[in-house]
């Protein structure tokens, strides 16, 4: 359990509590990861499911050094259009591996709302590792410890989210917690890739990417996916990374020197961030990598059962 | 068997005769005999106690889905006058989109046949505007209307063709035939799952805009202001929506609209509440509070005549699915009196108001026969109980299929009485199923 949460699918339903919990359990989690043999025995004998109906490496490799570092089984389901051709619904899928008697279900699909639907058949928990452009919860937990361990604090910071919020899971999760921890958000992108009232979730919005970004504690640069282009949301990446792309000349003039850049990954190189900005001072897109799973074994310590004295033993 | 029912007690509401008040009504030969203060009871007369009820001419739907021939897995004529019968109407107006499409005579002749077998609700069926609603070539209007069709329509899909539209409502000019529109852009809808605004935005599912309805019913207006004709908007659901209608009123354009019981009592926020329950997925999508109160508005004054329940029986195997991929719309027939009725409760509408856009309006819009309990109109008559409380059970519905958002709600206000041309075609608790 985090908190009143037998699954992690949403941190719009997360308190400040909740949200901290995971945090505050995932930087002992991450000392783990620092230990010349990363392996503890806190899930032994617990069985993950990483059911993956979407394309991802990064997330679901993060999720399996995450369950292997616990020493809990994980079995990689990889979905993708097979038993869906097949005619076998989201929900046959989701009872024929509760039926191998998981103690948790990670999942990945392209549909927003699918992981609670899932939840709603199996009686294991249930974790999303991103739905449609509806929520990619660990990675917002991995995004605000990231932030705390590089900002101290979100109190009163301010974060922008630069990018196609439109489509961006990364994005609401971001925008579900960030705040709850007393960061101000401001949202920036083209026109068109800005969703019908975004400011309802807190937050302003911005075309102009200097003025978002100017004064930010911290900046959240999100990937331009190339099916975007000619959707048409915008008309090509060469104007998009002259408008709404960070390199070294902006990052220079604009940005304060203690302001990090996170990316949730793949960066498109040249697009959305130079190469010398990526992998400039600003940026702290590999320590993301590194929290997520610490963040990852939090969660899934926390929905697999395992207890606080296990975790620090 | 009797062929003279006697119905006494009840509080008679009929606007198209502007009765509202305590009559018995005296059913003969498949017409209605008498409406009156007292009447002498004909001693071969089955009687009908309405004492506490309503009794109304038999509601007119002019959308639904029957879903035979081709899915009959969801829906059958006999399946869904059954549903229609347990809901007070007595027509039903059977969209074309089956497998195949209603486009030619024979295609009507089965589902009058169908129709005819299940004694039931009368079912008028709909041609379609184009042959397959392939939005192509037109449809063979004359050969529908020929054999029993009383609107043309592609519903389920615009005509996205202007010039197809135009050619359609000059053609069936020729006929006199309402052309019944489905009214969505395809290009502003996209891949859109539900209405655009915050609470989309939230979710992560793709939203419709408002402006995807509208700017069709503005271009089929300025069409209808070009050929004339007349045009029926089915569906509506927005207010910019009602403010076309509204201002084609006001000119004068041949243009009536209908609006379901869901777009009047349900919104957006319905869709988060529920946890992207598919059973609130239709289309059009359920929109915002704002728009469900211009519906309201538009409902009370007449800018809106009917409601029509957009009756759209789908499987679990259609609906217990991601919300993207969980097909659009639900059943109707057997809760819309109630879920009207709230609206009534609410005060956004009169009782009076309500039994005509279930009844007369909808006669009127198409030219059907019914919505009346003048002397001499068909015997089709509803008797309701209006402060009848149950719950839904989908399970109990004569509907074959169970897509419902009313599943387990309490709603008040139940048919206890459906006759259809004389005949009681529908009595609570004793219908079997």
């Amino acid at each position: 359990m985090i908190g009143r949460h037998k699954h992690c699918i949403a941190l719009a339903d997360y308190s400040r509590e909740e949200i901290l919990e995971v945090l505050d359990l995932a930087v002992s989690m991450k000392e783990v990861l620092r230990r010349p043999i990363k392996k503890v025995p806190s899930l032994r004998g617990r069985s993950i499911v990483n059911l993956f109906f979407e394309a991802s490496t990064r997330t679901r490799s993060s999720f399996e050094i995450a369950a292997k570092t616990l020493s809990a089984d994980l079995l990689n389901w990889t979905a993708s259009a097979s038993s869906v051709t097949k005619g076998e619904t989201l929900i046959d899928t989701a009872r024929n591996l509760e039926a191998m008697r998981p103690d948790v279900l990670v999942i990945r699909h392209a549909a927003g709302g699918a992981p609670r639907l899932v939840a709603e058949h199996v009686g294991c928990a249930v974790v999303s590792a991103g739905d449609g452009a509806h929520e990619h919860p660990s990675q917002g937990l991995l995004d605000c410890f990231t932030l705390r361990e590089k900002l101290g604090t979100l109190e009163g910071k301010t974060v922008a989210i630069v990018g196609d919020i439109s489509h961006s899971r990364v994005a609401r999760s971001d925008l579900h917690s960030m705040p709850k921890l007393g960061a101000k958000m401001r949202l920036c992108g083209p026109p068109t890739m800005i969703p019908a009232g975004v400011e309802a979730l807190g937050a302003t919005v911005h075309y102009d990417l200097r003025e978002a970004v100017e004064g930010a504690d911290a900046i959240v640069m999100l990937r331009i996916q190339h099916e975007r282009i000619g959707d048409p949301l915008i008309p090509g990446t060469r104007e998009y990374s002259k408008f709404w792309g960070l390199n070294a000349k902006k990052a220079a003039e604009w940005l304060k020197p203690s302001c990090v850049i996170l990316h949730p990954g793949p960066v498109n190189r040249g697009v959305e961030l130079s190469p010398e900005v990526a992998d400039g001072p600003h940026s702290v897109i590999l320590d993301q990598v590194q929290n997520g799973v610490a963040v990852r074994m939090a969660i899934l310590y926390l929905l697999a059962g395992g207890t606080e004295s296990e975790a620090k033993a | 068997m009797s062929d003279v029912i006697f119905i006494e007690g009840g509080r008679v509401i009929d606007p198209a005769s502007g009765v509202d008040g305590v009559r018995t009504v005296v059913l003969r030969d498949g017409r209605v005999a008498e409406v009156a203060e007292r009447v002498e009871r004909p001693r071969d007369a089955r009687a009908v106690d309405a004492r506490g009820r309503w009794v109304t001419p038999g509601f007119i739907d002019l959308h639904v889905h029957l879903r035979e021939p081709g899915q009959e897995y969801k829906e059958t004529v006999a399946t869904g006058a059954a549903a229609a019968g347990a809901g007070g109407f007595t027509s039903v107006c059977a969209m074309p989109n089956t497998r195949p499409v209603n486009d030619n005579a024979s295609g009507t002749a089965l589902g009058l046949a169908r129709a005819a077998q299940a004694g039931l609700a009368r079912v008028y069926p709909v041609g379609a505007i184009s042959k397959g609603s392939a939005g192509e070539e037109l449809a063979e209007y004359g050969e529908l209307q020929a054999a029993g069709c009383v609107a043309l329509s592609d519903d389920g899909r615009p005509v996205m063709n202007a010039g197809l539209m135009r050619r359609a409502l000059e053609y069936a000019k020729a006929f006199g035939l309402p052309l019944t529109v489905h009214e969505e852009d395809l290009h502003l809808v996209g891949k859109g799952v539900m209405h655009e605004g915050p609470v989309a935005t939230r979710l992560g599912l793709k939203g419709i805009p408002a402006q995807a309805e509208e700017v069709m019913i503005l271009r089929d207006l300025a069409l209808l202001e070009l050929t004339g004709g007349r045009l029926h908007v089915a569906h509506v659901s927005t207010r910019g929506s009602v403010r076309a209608i509204r201002d084609a009123k006001r000119r004068g354009l041949p243009v009536t609209a209908e609006v379901t019981p869901h777009h009047l009592a349900l919104t957006d926020e319905d869709v988060a509440a529920s946890g992207y329950g598919t059973d609130y997925k239709m289309n059009p999508p359920l929109r915002s509070a704002d728009d469900v109160q211009a519906c309201r508005e538009a409902l009370a004054d007449g800018t809106i005549d009917a409601i029509a329940t957009d009756h759209a029986p789908h499987s679990a195997v259609e609906k217990d699915l991601e919300f993207d991929a969980a097909l659009n719309g639900i059943v109707g027939l057997e809760t819309a009196f109630p879920v009207c009725l709230a609206l009534v409760k609410q005060g956004h509408l009169g009782e009076r108001r309500l039994v005509e856009a279930l009844t007369r309006s909808p006669a009127s819009a198409f030219g059907l026969p019914g919505g009346t309990l003048a002397r001499g109109a068909p015997a089709d008559v509803a008797i309701l109980d209006p402060a009848a409380e149950w719950v839904v059970d989908p399970g109990r519905l004569r509907s074959k299929s169970r897509n419902t958002p009313w599943k387990g709600k309490r709603l008040a206000g139940r048919c206890t009485h459906t006759i259809v041309n004389g005949r009681i075609v529908y009595e609570e608790g004793r219908s079997e199923r």
